[in-house]
């Protein structure tokens, strides 16, 4: 059975570009060269992966000699942290995180607690936006790195890179004052962003935005999967996390040609179309958000209202579960993502909604609509057909009705637990 | 790649079911009872109508199961069980599927209807994935708090259940012999036993002694040497 597909987790994956593709091609079947190797073969493969290092190094404003393939952003995330921590000891141990980074950042960093590393995770408000204040508060002597996600998978909300960076380096320069501010930036505390769902659609030049660090991923801008990588400023002190051979001195493994050809084209594709990407998913995805507005009864955006991603659309829908709606959306060919408990592995609902102060009614309830290049007017307008007349039947089978008079305004965890801890909270 | 190959991929499913080899995350008898509830109360809930009422859970954990009944007290036989729940797909048909499994063939006595166990209900769907099951816990716990609503209505005090042992979380309704059954099946932690039989959620106050009785069962079972710590 073959049946219509309208998809809405771009924010997930999306789908490879076929000319991404056909690009890739030669290197999976007759230029399968080690790019390690003198003979043609390899020689082919090693300047494959040359001209493709060259697009994104030009894309994001670096010298070629500072980025790192790596298997994807977990992977560069985790180089990034525990590279970082590691080879940074000596000057300190502290850590500085936001508490909507995605798992890659999360889990790394509670692996470093047990290696003796202080992790601090800087609160943000109810539209996910760090504070400021308290992370200038908590950026001290004993800080070695700060990484801050350019904008969340969950909400999209972007947060403000080039005034966090400028945060530290005003911080550098008074630690090392006067002669010495010329060589403070080769030091300690550096700056880490994740720019995976960033990348399609804002300013990735690392000059401007001042980071030292910067994690990238193909599969998120219509590349394939497997691959990402890390922008590592020069001069910065980072020990690997993968030892081998030496490839790439810092991530040993043989390079994965035929990804890395197709990072390189999307990269290039997508510095060259964002400006109209950007206007293209903004203008669908408030469609999308006003239509379900009007037709839908007792809805919560999440997230920031205006300074969000543009394909992002994460809402919450009183008195159902997310998981229920996302397979009666996909019974219709709907794509979507949700933040309920039901959905994860862990059986916690999601901790980026809960970092907003959104309560767990809500939380359980929320769908996340991320679109993309293909994404249609037509797709649209068909889950503006379906989505009122499916919340309808769940809100029928619910026993639920929340009863909110301004639900944009409660922003407890505990609102509705009648002051009780859920499971999920008492661990901690 | 053709586009012949672009095309078979299409038609591979998203999800597979690593218990079922099937197309879908759950079974065809959850899919049928998830997209059409079987007794569910669609109009306005009017306790009036029915003879008893029982409700489990918490929305802030996810699920809420409220049952009505609708009771023929000659046969002592349910004859009718409407409900609604708030959860997700695997809860949705736990509770469809019972409410047919209470009221076929001409109705369930109501001793029977005391003992359906949860994993009575997922023996009628076909199986859930094994991070599912927690979800269809709270059914036989509604249904048996409908009940024991019904023999309070009915002056019949001496058949209400005590919840087959003692009620370790009055919110969920999980008791002491949920844990020791919980035990049996091989839950070692406390993380474990809250995701099996949902005790202590929204209501903390009772885990120190659902630990205290994990630990209990533990060693009942497996001996003084079992670490709970893990």
């Amino acid at each position: 059975m073959k049946r219509k597909r309208f998809y809405f987790d771009y924010a997930a994956t999306t789908p490879l570009d076929k000319k991404v593709f056909l690009k890739m091609k030669p290197y999976l079947e007759d230029n399968f060269g080690n790019p390690s190797n003198l003979y043609e073969a390899g020689r082919k493969a090693n300047q494959a992966v040359g001209e493709a290092t060259d697009k994104i190094t030009k894309a994001l404003n670096c010298a070629p000699d500072e980025f790192i393939f790596t298997s994807g952003a977990t992977e560069a995330d985790n180089l990034a942290i525990a590279g970082i921590a590691r080879a940074n000891k000596e000057f300190g141990n502290k850590i500085i995180i936001s508490a909507v980074e995605h798992k890659g950042i999360m889990s790394v960093c509670d692996a470093l607690k047990k290696e003796g590393f202080e992790i601090v995770k800087i609160p943000v408000n109810k539209f996910g936006l760090v504070d400021l204040k308290k992370l200038k508060k908590e950026i001290n002597s004993k800080t070695i790195l700060v990484s801050i996600t350019y904008a969340d998978s969950e909400t999209g909300t972007i947060q403000p890179i080039a005034e966090i960076a400028d945060i530290i380096k005003k911080f550098k320069e008074k630690k090392y004052s006067k002669p010495y501010t010329l060589v403070a930036s080769g030091y300690p505390p550096y700056f880490h962003t994740d720019a995976s769902q960033a990348a399609p659609y804002l300013d990735i030049n690392v000059k401007k935005l001042g980071v030292d660090l910067m994690t990238l991923s193909a599969h998120k801008i219509y590349g394939p999967k497997g691959i990402g990588g890390l922008y590592i400023k020069k001069g910065i002190k980072i020990k690997p996390i993968i030892y081998g051979g030496g490839q790439q001195s810092l991530r040993s493994g043989t390079q994965n040609v035929p990804a890395i050809v197709g990072f390189g084209e999307v990269m290039a594709l997508a510095q060259k179309n964002k400006k109209a990407e950007f206007k293209h998913v903004k203008q669908l995805r408030d469609k999308l958000g006003k239509g379900i507005f009007k037709t839908i009864p007792r809805i919560i955006l999440n997230g920031h209202p205006k300074n969000r991603l543009p394909n992002f659309l994460n809402i919450s829908v009183l008195d159902i579960e997310g998981e229920a709606l996302l397979l009666y959306l996909d019974e219709k060919g709907i794509a979507v993502g949700t933040g309920s408990a039901c959905n994860s592995e862990s059986l916690e609902p999601s901790y980026v909604l809960a970092a907003l102060g959104r309560p767990y009614e809500y939380i359980h309830g929320s769908i996340r609509f991320t679109l993309g290049k293909y994404t249609k007017d037509s797709d649209v307008n068909y889950v503006l057909k379906n989505l009122p007349e499916m919340v309808k039947k769940l809100r029928q089978i619910s026993p639920l009705n929340l009863k909110i008079k301004n639900p944009q305004k409660i922003s407890q965890p505990k609102a509705f637990v009648g002051g009780k801890t859920p499971h999920f909270l008492k661990k901690k | 790649m053709s586009k012949k190959s672009l095309t078979a991929k299409k038609k591979t499913p998203d999800v597979v079911n690593k218990f079922t080899g099937g197309n879908w995350v759950y079974t065809k008898e959850v899919k049928e009872h998830f997209f059409k509830p079987k007794n569910l109360l669609w109009e306005n809930p009017d306790s009036a109508k029915f003879d008893a009422e029982g409700i489990v859970g918490s929305p802030a954990c996810g699920d809420v199961m409220r049952v009505w009944l609708k009771i023929d007290p000659k046969k002592d036989r349910i004859i009718e069980f409407k409900w609604r729940t708030f959860g997700c797909a695997s809860a949705i048909a736990a509770t469809s599927m019972l409410s047919v499994m209470a009221t076929e063939k001409g109705g369930m006595k109501i001793d029977k209807a005391l003992k359906i166990k949860p994993k009575d209900i997922m023996k009628r769907l076909g199986g859930l994935p094994d991070r599912k099951i927690h979800c269809s816990v709270l059914g036989d716990k509604a249904l048996r708090a409908a009940i024991n609503d019904w023999f309070k209505k009915t002056g019949q005090y001496e058949r209400i259940i005590v919840e087959g042992s003692r009620v370790i979380d009055p919110d969920t309704k999980v008791t002491e012999a949920d844990i020791e059954s919980a035990v049996i099946e091989g839950v070692k932690t406390i993380e474990g036993l809250q995701k099996r039989t949902k005790v202590g959620i929204g209501n903390p106050a009772c885990l120190d002694e659902a630990e205290q009785l994990l630990r209990f069962y533990r060693e009942k079972y497996f001996g003084k040497e079992v670490s709970l710590t893990n």
